[in-house]
C-alpha cells in the first residue's frame, strides 16, 4: 500500500478511455463496477465534450458477484456492438474487475460479431497507470489493425525522401496527441501550420480524431512525428521495427526545442533546413525576453515538475530562453526517466523521479523556489508554501482546457508560455518597492497587486484543526546531535525584511551557514555573514 | 421494521408504472461523499483504502479546489498487497502513522472500504478496532463502505453516519435529533425555528466537529433531513431514538409539513406550529413565484442519482406546476419515501435502478423540457437540444427549508432562463 493524497495518473483503463473517446468509430466495453462511470466526467465536464464517451460499462454489483459475472460482459459486448456498431471494439477490465477474473478479452473472441476487429487490452492495474494504458491501447490497436499489412522480414527499408520520387509534398504522421492531454487540440493546429509552411502535409494525426480507417493508412506517411512519447513512444517504435519508418523525436516545445524540430524533419524528408532567424520572426517569445522588462527574471529560482515531456521542454525553456535558474527537476513518468535525469545532470541537479505527491512537495519546500511549474498537484503544494505556480502538464483540470487558443508548442505555443509563466509573478517595479518600503498599509507582503483577486500568501498561523492551516513553520530547527538552531528576535526581524519570495531561500541558507560554523543562535550578524558568503 | 405489504400494494396501485430496472447505471459511488463530508467535519481525514482508480475518481471530483491541507486519501493496494506478499493491517499501520504524523490535528479517521478492498476481503471493521487501540484518545478511528458494488452516491453518507452511531453517547435526555448533511446556514436557522416552538434541545448528526457527537437514547426524536439514510435511520431506532416519518424538508410544503411532524413529536399545539410557520410559508411561496411562472406546465425527467428524486419531483409538481416525465431512483425506501409517495400525483412514473441506454431512449422519445441528470450525460444531452440541470448540486446547495424554496426552484428555473437568454444570432 502506498499514502497517495494526490495521483498524478489514473489507472491505466483511464488512458484506454483516452484513445477510445479521442477516437471516432472506436468503443471500449469496460468490465467495471457500478461508480466507475465518473471517468465519463473527464471528457464530460473537465475536456467539455458534447457527447459520451463510447465507453459501456458492465457496472457490476455486490449481487451480481454471486452470479455470473461473465454472462454479464458478453451481454454487456453484444448489446454494445449492436447498438453502436463501431468499426473496432476495445475490451478491457478495470481494477475491481481484474481481481474477479473473467477474462473479458478472451470471451469477446469467443463471441461472433460480425467480424469486426477486436483488441482485447492487458492492463494491470496494480503496477502500471494512465498514460502507460493510454500507449499501451494505441500500441495494440495500430498492431491489430496493420497486421495484414506487415512487410515480410529483411523487407527494404521505405525511405523518408521518396515523395521526391513520387512527385508529390512529404507527408507525416502526428502520433500522440488525444484528450486529456496537455492542450493537445491546439498543439495539433499549430504544429500542422508548422509543417504547411515547410511544405510538409500530415497524413495521419491519431489517436484524436482518427478512425481505425485512418490507422490503416500510417504506413503510407514519409515519418512518424512522436508529439507525445508518454502516449506515441512504443507505437512509434514498432512502427520503426515492422515498416521501417523514421521517428522525428525532438518535441517542439520552446524556441530552441522547435527549431531543433524542423532542423531534424527538414534533414529526414531532405527538405531546406528552416532559414536562421525564423524564430524571431514567427514568434515573441525572444523579444519579450530580450527586452528590459525581462531583466528581473534573470536568476530567478524555478522548480519544475510534470509528465518528462512536458518538464524536459520547460526546463530548456527556464534556463536558456528566459533565464531563470532551475532549481528542481522531476517527472512522475518512471517510463521516460532516464531522459530527465541526463537534463537534470546538465543542470547540475538530481532529478526527482516520483509519482509520490508528498516527496514533491517536500523536495519544492526543500528547493525553496520563486516559481513553481507543475501539474494541478504542485498548485496545491505551492499553494500552502505560499509559491506562485503555473500549470505545465497534465493532471490538469478544467481551467487548463481553454477555450482560447493556447498550444504549448511552435511559435505560438511560446508565446503562450511567456505570458502563462511570467504572470504569477510580482511585477518589476513592485518587487522594487517591496524591498524598500516595508509599512505600506495596502501593498504588504506577498500581496500581487497586478493579479486581480489576489491575495497575500497565508500567514503560517497557529495550527488549528478547525481550519485545516498548515502549522507555523517551527522557528528551531533540529540541530543534528546538538540540540537545536534558535533564531534571536533580530535575527527574525532581520529575515523578516528579505522580500517574501527569497525569504525561504534565506532561512534555508542562514541555517546552513550557522550550522557549518556550529552556531546555536541566530542574530542578524549571522543572516549578514551567511548573505556575503553565500554570494561570494 | 421493513416495508410492509400495504405499503407495495398502495405504491403500485397509485403508481401501477414502477419500472425496475437493471443494466449500465451511470452514477456515482458512495466515495463521492467525501468530497462533502470533509467540509461538514473539518477535523476528519478520510482514508480511502483501494486503487488508484478510487484516488482518481476523488481527485476528479474535488481536484478543482485547491487544498493546502489535503483531508482525504488513498491507500493504494499494489500488486505486493494482492499476492498476500505485504501484510495488509501491517501495512495500514504503517501509513495512517505516517498520515497522523504530517497531520497531528485530525480527530477523527475514516478508514473507507472501496470496491477492491470489499472483493479481497480486507476487515477494515478489525482494522480501525486495532487502530483505536493503539491511539486510544488521540483520534478516533472509524469504517465504512463507499464501494460501487454496495453503495451509490449519496448512501456514502448513510454508510459513514451510521459508523459515527455506536460512537454517540447514551442519555435519556430529550432532543430533536436532525440527521442529514445540512448547510451550515440552513441548519443554524432551522434549529433556532425549533427553539421557537419551545423544543429543549436540537442536534444534528454529522456534527460540525467529529468529536462532538450528539447523544441518543429513548428521549431523542429522529427526523430525518435527507431521504437517502435507510441504515443510519434504523441504527438511531435500534439505540431508542424515535423515528419521524413526515415528507422532506425541500420546499414549503415539505418543510412546513417536516417541522410539524417534528413540534408535533414533542406536543407543541398546531396553532403555536401555524403562528411560526404559516408566515414563512407565505414568504416562501412568494419567493418561488417568479420561477413556477417559468416551470408551470413544463415536463420534468429526473435520473437516478440521489434518491433526492422523489421529494425534489413531489416540489415542483405541487409547487411549481411541473409535470412529472418520469421519476428516477438509484434505490427506493419505500418507508422513509412513504410520504412524499403519497404525494406524488397518482399514475406518475416511478424507476428504480437503471439502464442507462434505455432510460435515455425514453428520455429522447419524451423530449421533456428539462431533464435532472448527473454530469456525464448533461452536456451530451444539452448537445441534443435537451435542457439539464446537473444533480449533483442539489447535494452541494443550501435547499432545505421554507426560507430556500426560493432558491431550490431557481436552481430549476435558472437552466431554462439561461437558455432563454443565450442568443448568437
Amino acid at each position: 500500500m502506498e499514502l497517495t493524497l494526490w495521483t498524478y495518473e489514473g489507472p491505466p483503463h483511464v488512458g484506454a478511455m483516452r484513445i477510445a473517446t479521442s477516437m471516432e468509430g472506436v468503443h471500449y466495453v469496460l468490465h467495471a463496477p457500478q461508480g466507475d462511470t465518473y471517468a465519463d466526467l473527464l471528457f464530460t465536464m473537465i475536456e467539455r465534450r458534447d457527447r459520451r464517451p463510447p465507453v459501456t460499462y458492465t457496472t457490476f454489483q455486490a449481487r451480481d458477484l454471486g452470479g455470473d459475472t461473465a454472462e454479464l460482459v458478453k451481454r454487456s459486448i453484444s448489446e454494445a456492438v449492436a447498438r453502436f456498431q463501431p468499426e473496432a471494439l476495445l475490451v478491457g477490465e478495470s481494477c475491481t474487475a481484474e481481481l474477479i477474473q473473467d477474462q473479458p478479452g478472451s470471451l469477446a473472441g469467443g463471441m461472433d460479431l460480425g467480424g469486426i476487429p477486436v483488441v482485447s487490452l492487458e492492463l494491470p492495474a496494480y503496477s502500471k497507470k494512465e498514460n502507460w494504458g493510454a500507449a499501451e491501447t494505441l500500441y495494440q490497436l495500430v498492431r491489430g489493425l496493420l497486421k495484414a499489412q506487415l512487410p515480410a522480414p529483411g523487407f527494404e527499408k521505405p525511405s523518408p525522401r521518396r515523395w521526391q520520387q513520387e512527385g508529390r509534398r512529404p507527408r507525416v504522421n502526428l502520433l500522440g496527441p488525444s484528450l486529456l492531454g496537455f492542450r493537445c487540440r491546439d498543439d495539433v493546429r499549430e504544429i500542422t501550420r508548422l509543417l504547411d509552411g515547410h511544405g510538409i502535409d500530415v497524413a495521419v494525426v491519431a489517436p484524436l480524431g482518427a478512425r481505425p480507417a485512418d490507422l490503416m493508412r500510417i504506413p503510407s506517411a514519409d515519418a512518424n512525428v512522436c508529439l507525445y512519447p508518454e502516449v506515441a513512444g512504443s507505437l512509434c517504435s514498432w512502427l520503426e521495427r515492422s515498416f521501417g519508418m523514421a521517428t522525428v523525436r525532438t518535441v517542439p516545445i520552446g524556441i530552441g526545442a522547435t527549431t531543433a524540430f524542423l532542423e531534424e524533419i527538414c534533414g529526414l524528408l531532405g527538405l531546406e533546413p528552416p532559414a536562421a532567424g525564423e524564430a524571431d520572426r514567427r514568434s515573441r517569445l525572444p523579444w519579450y525576453s530580450r527586452s528590459v522588462d525581462s531583466t528581473y527574471l534573470t536568476g530567478k529560482r524555478v522548480f519544475i515538475f510534470g509528465d518528462a515531456t512536458h518538464a524536459i521542454a520547460a526546463a530548456r525553456i527556464a534556463s536558456q530562453e528566459l533565464g531563470f535558474k532551475v532549481v528542481g527537476l522531476g517527472t512522475y513518468s518512471r517510463e521516460l526517466a532516464r531522459e530527465v535525469r541526463a537534463v537534470a545532470q546538465e543542470l547540475g541537479l538530481e532529478a526527482l523521479i516520483s509519482d509520490d505527491y508528498l516527496a514533491v512537495e517536500a523536495a519544492m519546500a526543500e528547493a525553496a523556489p520563486e516559481l513553481v511549474l507543475g501539474t494541478q498537484m504542485e498548485r496545491h503544494s505551492a499553494k500552502r508554501l505560499g509559491i506562485p505556480c503555473a500549470v505545465i502538464s497534465t493532471p490538469l483540470h478544467v481551467q487548463d482546457v481553454p477555450a482560447r487558443t493556447s498550444p504549448q508548442m511552435g511559435w505560438e505555443g511560446a508565446n503562450v508560455i511567456f505570458d502563462t509563466w511570467v504572470h504569477p509573478l510580482m511585477m518589476g517595479l513592485e518587487e522594487h518597492l517591496i524591498g524598500m518600503f516595508r509599512h505600506d498599509f495596502e501593498f504588504v507582503d506577498g500581496h500581487l497587486s497586478h493579479l486581480e483577486g489576489a491575495s497575500a500568501p497565508t500567514k503560517p498561523a497557529e495550527a488549528d484543526p478547525t481550519d485545516g492551516q498548515a502549522a507555523a513553520a517551527p522557528l528551531a530547527t533540529a540541530l543534528p546531535g546538538n540540540g537545536t538552531l534558535v533564531w534571536s528576535p533580530d535575527g527574525e526581524a532581520e529575515l523578516a525584511k528579505i522580500p517574501f519570495f527569497v525569504r525561504g531561500k534565506v532561512r534555508k541558507n542562514t541555517e546552513a551557514y550557522a550550522r557549518e560554523r556550529g552556531l546555536a543562535l541566530i542574530d542578524s550578524e549571522a543572516l549578514y555573514e551567511a548573505k556575503a558568503h553565500f554570494s561570494s | 421494521m421493513g416495508a410492509t405489504s400495504v405499503v407495495d400494494g398502495r405504491l403500485d396501485g397509485r403508481h401501477p408504472e414502477l419500472l425496475k430496472e437493471s443494466g449500465q447505471r451511470e452514477v456515482f459511488c458512495g466515495l463521492t461523499s467525501i468530497v462533502w463530508l470533509h467540509r461538514r467535519m473539518p477535523d476528519a481525514f478520510f482514508l480511502v483504502v483501494g486503487s488508484r482508480t478510487c484516488a482518481h475518481l476523488i481527485q476528479s471530483a474535488a481536484g478543482v479546489m485547491i487544498f493546502a491541507e489535503p483531508r482525504f486519501g488513498t491507500a493504494i493496494l499494489g500488486e505486493r498487497d494482492l499476492a498476500g506478499l505485504a501484510d495488509a493491517n501491517e501495512e495500514l499501520d504503517r501509513l495512517v502513522k505516517d498520515l497522523l504524523e504530517r497531520r497531528p490535528e485530525i480527530r477523527t479517521l475514516f478508514l473507507v472500504g472501496s470496491c477492491p478492498s470489499e472483493v479481497i476481503k480486507l476487515d477494515l471493521a478489525k482494522a480501525a478496532d486495532r487502530l483505536n487501540s493503539q491511539l486510544r484518545g488521540r483520534v478516533m478511528v472509524l469504517n465504512y463502505s463507499g464501494s460501487g458494488i454496495e453503495t451509490t452516491f449519496t448512501q456514502g453518507e448513510d454508510q459513514a453516519l451510521l459508523a459515527m452511531v455506536p460512537l454517540m453517547p447514551a442519555s435519556d435526555v430529550d432532543q430533536l435529533l436532525i440527521v442529514g448533511t445540512l448547510a451550515d446556514a440552513v441548519e443554524d436557522r432551522l434549529v433556532q425555528l425549533f427553539g421557537r416552538l419551545g423544543i429543549p434541545l436540537v442536534t444534528s448528526l454529522p456534527p460540525r466537529r467529529s468529536t462532538e457527537l450528539p447523544p441518543i437514547g429513548p428521549g431523542t426524536r429522529v427526523l430525518l433531513a435527507q431521504p437517502f439514510l435507510s441504515a443510519t435511520a434504523r441504527a438511531l431506532v435500534s439505540r431508542g431514538g424515535r423515528l419521524i416519518s413526515a415528507p422532506y424538508p425541500f420546499g414549503v410544503e415539505g418543510s412546513r409539513a417536516w417541522m410539524a411532524a417534528g413540534a408535533e413529536a414533542f406536543g407543541v399545539a398546531p396553532a403555536q406550529v401555524a403562528e411560526l410557520l404559516d408566515p414563512l410559508v407565505e414568504r416562501g411561496r412568494r419567493a418561488i413565484a417568479p420561477h413556477r411562472e417559468l416551470l408551470a406546465g413544463k415536463r420534468l425527467f429526473l435520473l437516478p442519482d440521489s434518491q433526492l428524486e422523489l421529494s425534489l419531483a413531489r416540489f415542483l409538481q405541487r409547487e411549481c406546476g411541473m409535470e412529472l416525465v418520469e421519476v428516477g431512483t438509484p434505490y427506493l425506501d419505500r418507508q422513509l419515501l412513504d410520504p412524499e409517495l403519497a404525494l406524488l400525483p397518482e399514475g406518475t412514473r416511478i424507476s428504480e435502478g437503471q439502464d442507462v441506454e434505455r432510460q435515455l431512449e425514453r428520455v429522447r422519445a419524451a423530449r421533456p423540457d428539462l431533464v435532472v441528470c448527473g454530469l456525464g450525460l448533461a452536456n451530451p444531452l444539452e448537445a441534443e437540444g435537451i435542457a439539464t440541470k446537473w444533480s449533483i448540486e442539489l447535494v452541494f446547495s443550501p435547499i432545505h427549508g421554507c426560507d430556500q424554496a426560493g432558491d431550490l426552484a431557481e436552481l430549476f428555473a435558472r437552466s431554462l432562463r439561461r437558455r432563454a437568454a443565450l442568443s448568437f444570432a
